[in-house]
């Protein structure tokens, strides 16, 4: 139950919650270096989850993405990035040393960069970056910590899943997500959950039956792998030295370090620019890691109020 | 159609009014502009609620030391005030659910974690006894024999109400301060050392106003004391609050969220400085008592605006996480650390 790091710190989510002998923490890898764009993920998603469409179709001038961001009725988003390579970077002038690792330093020196996607695209210095982005099921997930019904639960796999039956809707959960990836569904009217707020379960239904979650089922280049936690985090390493070796510096991981703000995620990845080029916040921080420090001063301010109020009525009577 | 993420210069914000707050120049990256974390889901329904939580509080905690220095006209004003103040704070509250016919389901669990189940909690254990020191004044005025047992029932326990009422209402007024805060909305989360004082301050300058509006002013010099007290400590603090909230404070001095602010900051030292002058003169007592109340409702927007417009900008997430990479210093887990909060 609640423990040392039950707020901040690496923990066994699953432990930490109660669940006495829980299966291994399941989660997702992402390796965005092998993302091809095709959106299999978000219509699989969809398509298992009952998850429904935008309230209007629209074409947003954002490359191939018209889906957007996550959110209620998204629970798997791609993002497309054209960047026109090698991009001249004079640093930041006036805030700081210029930054080591921007994308966009690595102007390809003979041959073909590896990660242009065709001579054309190399010739004229275009770089795709493609990311398929998910709720990160956090090992401090603030979504869960502020949810003030328990609908929002830790699953024994070490996942967070709302219980559409028991959210009342309050929304706190939206602005307490370091990622802005819960929402709470606006429509389209006569939908499932409307008024509930709704994120990916990590196909919680499937994973009590041994199978994969759907998005990473669809996914035919790999990019989505899914498995026991511990493991993708190896698998990561392995790939990370592996496109080190093949040149490719910028290669990162994002989200596998359970010394970082949120205890690490569960759904963690690969990405080949700084985290804010694809959406993602570059160091976010669980809220409630600083939940002690608040209630303290609110206890401060409080006590204040109750002393001020008998003082108002110290003196004579007027 | 070829984009790229923007990975623009912007100019500081047009008008920098905060004048004493050096902010170095920001440039930083983002996808395709859009916001990172997520506004609330809220409308002015929950700004609304914490104006009158806070109302609620500090009349409560008025009618107290009235009903104990014999102040009948102020103890009546105060009760009455709290008990319509929360009324019209849990419709405000329950209305804004995506479900509110499942309000219930906040007490189905107690949650320390979520300063929302706490306050929840909070609010059942204050608005019970309000409820009911309320009820007794209502029953006073009413033309019911004073004689029959409902009456004598609720004169009975009225009294210990009144009290239980006010011990319980301080932190129904600080509680809001971190519910707003253990948000990642930017503009929240930096406020959360001073916000809790802000907001009681405010609640005793809502309460101190309301009860120069409408008592007699023999009997409202605590009113007024408690007007003048709040107004002072609530600028004091959003002064203080402003200076630590780093970037994310232009949000309190651009768009909605500074014309709130702006309002409430005119209106909190005009009501303030009226408190203190008013003395005796009832007409000076009604608009300072009308102002501070203003001005309490206007710190409550202002601080709900900037907060969404905090969290509606990638920038306010983005710079200060960026700038915290570049130092080397993000947030990491070091077993036993000095923890420092921010």
């Amino acid at each position: 139950m609640a423990g040392r790091n039950s707020l901040f710190g690496p923990v066994d989510p699953a432990l930490d919650a109660g669940y006495a002998d829980p299966p291994p923490r399941k989660g997702f890898f992402t390796d965005t270096s092998v993302c091809i764009g095709c959106k299999a993920c978000e219509v699989a998603c969809k398509e298992w989850n009952l998850v429904p469409g935008g309230e209007d179709y629209d074409l947003l001038g954002q490359s191939f993405d018209n889906t957007g961001a996550l959110g209620a009725n998204t629970w798997r988003h791609v993002a497309f990035i054209e960047q026109r390579r090698p991009a001249v970077d004079l640093g930041m002038p006036g805030s700081g040393p210029p930054p080591v690792t921007t994308g966009g330093q690595q102007p390809a020196v003979g041959g073909l960069d590896p990660l242009m996607a065709d001579e054309d695209d190399a010739a004229s210095g275009l770089r795709w970056l493609m990311a398929s982005n998910v709720c990160k099921h956090c090992t401090h997930a603030g979504c869960l910590d502020v949810c003030p019904t328990g609908a929002l639960f830790r699953t024994e796999f070490g996942t967070v899943v709302v219980q559409d039956d028991v959210c009342n809707g309050c929304g706190y959960c939206v602005p307490a997500c370091p990622y802005g990836v819960i929402e709470r569904r606006r429509g389209p009217q006569g939908a499932l959950n409307v008024g509930i707020a709704q994120k990916c379960t990590l196909c919680y239904d499937r994973l009590g039956d041994g199978l994969t979650p759907a998005c990473a089922q669809a996914c035919p280049t790999e990019s989505i792998q899914y498995g026991d936690v511990e493991e993708l985090r190896e698998r990561a390493d392995r790939r990370r030295a592996e496109l080190h070796e093949q040149g490719v510096a910028e290669a990162r991981l994002y989200g596998h370090d359970p010394h970082d703000g949120v205890g690490g995620t569960g759904a963690f990845f690969l990405l080949l620019d700084e985290p804010e080029v694809y959406g993602l916040p570059p160091d976010p921080v669980v809220p409630t890691r600083d939940l002690s420090a608040m209630f303290n001063r609110a206890t401060t301010a409080a006590v204040a109020l109750l002393a001020g109020a008998a003082l108002a009525f110290v003196g004579r009577k007027r | 159609m070829t984009a790229t993420a923007d990975r623009s210069r912007r100019p500081r914000s047009r008008r920098d009014r905060a004048g004493d707050q050096p902010v170095p120049e920001a440039e930083f990256t983002s996808y395709y502009g859009r916001q990172v974390v997520k506004a609330a889901p809220w409308d002015e329904r929950i700004p609304i609620y914490m104006f009158f939580g806070g109302l609620a509080a500090g009349s409560s905690l008025l009618a107290a030391g009235a009903q104990l220095t014999g102040r009948p006209a102020l103890r009546r004003a105060g009760r009455l005030g709290s008990g319509a103040a929360l009324g019209v704070s849990m419709v405000a509250l329950v209305s804004d659910l995506g479900r509110p016919e499942r309000f219930l389901n906040m007490l189905r669990t107690v949650k320390l974690t979520s300063p929302m189940s706490v306050g929840t909690w909070l609010l059942s254990i204050y608005g019970a006894p309000a409820a009911v020191a309320a009820l007794e004044e209502v029953v006073r005025l009413s033309p019911l024999p004073a004689d029959g047992r409902p009456v004598r029932l609720l004169r009975t326990v009225g009294r210990p109400a009144g009290l239980l009422a006010a011990v319980t209402a301080p932190p129904v007024a600080a509680y809001t301060a971190v519910l707003l805060s253990d948000t990642s909305t930017p503009a929240w989360h930096a406020a959360f050392r001073e916000l809790p004082f802000v907001f009681c301050a405010s609640a005793a300058a809502a309460s101190g106003g309301l009860a120069m509006v409408v008592v007699p002013p023999a009997e409202a010099g605590p009113a007024r004391r408690a007007g003048a007290a709040g107004a002072l400590v609530e600028l004091l603090a959003e002064r203080a609050m402003e200076r630590s909230m780093g970037l994310s404070a232009e949000t309190l001095h651009s768009g909605r969220g500074g014309r709130w602010t702006r309002a409430a900051k005119v209106l909190t030292v005009a009501g303030g400085v009226g408190a203190v002058l008013a003395g005796r003169r009832r007409w000076a007592a009604v608009l300072s008592g009308t102002a501070l109340m203003a001005g309490s409702f206007c710190t409550r927007m202002g601080i709900f605006e900037a907060g969404q417009a905090s969290a509606r900008d990638p920038r306010y997430t983005v710079v200060p996480q960026r700038e915290r990479v570049e130092r080397g210093e993000p947030v990491r887990f070091t077993p036993r650390e000095e923890r420092r909060p921010g």
